[in-house]
């Protein structure tokens, strides 16, 4: 592991601890999409920091160019955690913002993801959309596991400045895939639905 | 370094060697258990003592680091033990937004400036410093916000939460910086001599509640602590207390008298922060350390025990 790396999770655990739970699922080197409710700038590094040190490699998060895209940002999401920037607010219109991503899955790594696209103000997942569908379409062998963040909402909510330490649970739930012949939304709904399901009924606090 | 390890006095070596000592005999005696048959609730019970000697291990690891590079190595410890304490207290306390800026401010100003006060060895400010200045200030900013929810009992709970693990806990190795006569050292003897006779009770009265434990002292806040294990877990760390005499300025029966007071306000945090935790509705304060739950299920005795000892020894024996 990278020093700049060892640094980063060293950070992470001290601030929000980011416990691993794996419920239904166990670590593994099998490709996989990670996906997850977002309210907080810390969760893609509180996911990856929750995984075992021989899995962070091989597995990258995506990452938001216009937030993590600049500056001493993107030195911790391109060298740190080795993140996938993708281009959310469709700088390019003719270029399709999954295309990095195929990429990523393509070269054998395993992805983490935030299907909402965007930081909720509750802990319980807007609406997905669509990427995930169409990334388990068209990668079928990757499992998909649902991973529900606890806490970290209170830690680093949107418009906070500093983090409030808190003890975080990182929720990884049994793997699914896309059935065959089931449409869009009722496969997006059901991803949700997994993620919700983790929370144990705390949700929405 | 080499001064400081001069300066240690030689009974320390004595102490240590002869806990790691009962370490890898209680290991040895673990390893033997889990091999012998038996039903699943006797394997469980077992991996579980195990678990716990593993964490011992672990902890006399950090003290012998802590002890042998010197005192700013030990507030740095115990700074961070009250770190990890709070954040389990402030996970589970519910705040609002307008709580985030002094929540913050406890962690990165309060529990440092309450450590840096014992490293320059401020007596005077170290005691006021958070019953005064944070008590007054930090719901002040809280007020600010307007935000009148429940503003007393957030307040109230957060106050808690920073007395209990910081400014409580901060007594232990606030005990180095009492002027002791005799040899330099010996203030870090007082230290080991608390957290020796804090967790001997501990497993006594673990032992004791698991061999004879019938009648429950309050089922409802803590069901594993018993009269018989109080009693005779409290009776035994008392004694282990008193035969420390030698490394303390006090007399056997002095000494004596002083463990019991540990033990009972040892006994005391722990059913205490067991009602606070039970009321804040969890069972186990965190996933810190394997088998002992969290950071405050491990210190919980200390930060009852560490304010009255620091207190007792300042007055009587500075």
């Amino acid at each position: 592991m990278r020093p700049s790396s060892a640094l980063l999770v060293g950070f992470v655990k001290l601030m929000v601890g980011a416990y691993a739970r794996w419920i239904g699922s166990q670590p593994s080197a099998t490709q996989r999409i990670y996906f997850a409710n977002h309210t907080s700038h810390i969760d893609t590094l509180a996911i990856w920091s929750a995984l075992p040190r021989s899995l962070r490699s091989r597995t990258r998060p995506i990452a938001a160019r216009d937030y993590w895209g600049k500056g001493l940002r993107k030195y911790i999401a391109t060298r740190g955690f080795g993140a996938v920037l993708i281009d959310r607010a469709r700088e390019q219109a003719d270029v399709d913002p999954l295309q990095p991503l195929r990429a990523a899955l393509a070269a054998g790594d395993s992805l983490i993801i935030f299907p909402e696209g965007t930081r909720g103000a509750t802990s319980t997942p807007a609406r997905f959309r669509s990427g995930l569908y169409r990334l388990a379409g068209e990668f079928p062998g990757v499992e998909l596991i649902p991973v529900y963040l606890d806490n970290l909402h209170r830690s680093l909510p949107k418009g906070a400045l500093l983090p409030v330490p808190m003890v975080c649970t990182v929720r990884f739930g049994a793997a699914l895939q896309l059935a065959s012949a089931e449409d869009k939304d009722a496969f997006l709904e059901r991803m949700r639905t997994a993620v919700i399901a983790l929370s144990d009924g705390r949700a929405g606090t | 370094m080499m001064e400081h390890l001069r300066s240690i006095p030689t009974e320390f070596f004595w102490l240590f060697g002869s806990l790691v000592l009962l370490l890898g005999l209680s290991s040895a005696v673990g390893a033997v258990l889990v091999r012998r048959p038996g039903d699943a609730k006797k394997a469980a019970s077992r991996a579980n003592l195990v678990e716990r000697i593993n964490a011992w291990w672990v902890m006399v690891g950090i003290l012998a680091v802590a002890f042998l590079t010197g005192p700013t190595m030990t507030l740095v410890l115990f700074a961070l033990a009250s770190y990890f304490a709070l954040r389990e207290f402030i996970t589970l306390t519910p705040s609002h937004s307008g709580d985030r800026l002094p929540l913050s401010l406890s962690f990165f100003l309060v529990l440092p400036a309450q450590y840096l006060l014992i490293g320059l060895g401020r007596y005077g400010l170290f005691v006021i410093f958070i019953p005064v200045f944070a008590f007054l200030l930090l719901p002040s900013i809280a007020a600010l916000r307007s935000d009148i929810d429940d503003f007393l009992s957030r307040s109230a709970k957060q106050q808690w939460g920073l007395m209990v693990t910081v400014y409580a806990l901060s007594h232990a190795p606030a005990l180095l910086m009492l002027p002791i006569p005799g040899e330099p050292g010996r203030s870090a003897l007082l230290l080991f001599y608390l957290l020796l006779v804090v967790q001997m009770s501990d497993v006594m009265q673990y032992v004791f509640g698991k061999l004879f434990g019938r009648t429950k002292i309050a089922p409802v806040v803590s069901p594993s602590k018993t009269v018989e294990g109080f009693v005779g877990g409290g009776l035994a760390a008392t004694g282990i207390g008193a035969a420390m005499w030698w490394i303390t300025p006090f007399t056997p029966l002095e000494s004596a008298a002083i463990s019991a007071v540990i033990v009972f306000m040892g006994f005391l945090g722990g059913l205490t922060l067991s009602a606070v935790k039970r009321s804040l509705g969890a069972k186990d304060w965190g996933v810190m350390i394997e088998g002992h739950g969290g950071m405050l299920d491990r210190t919980d005795s200390i930060c009852f025990a560490a304010p009255m000892f620091f207190h007792i020894v300042r007055y009587f024996y500075t």
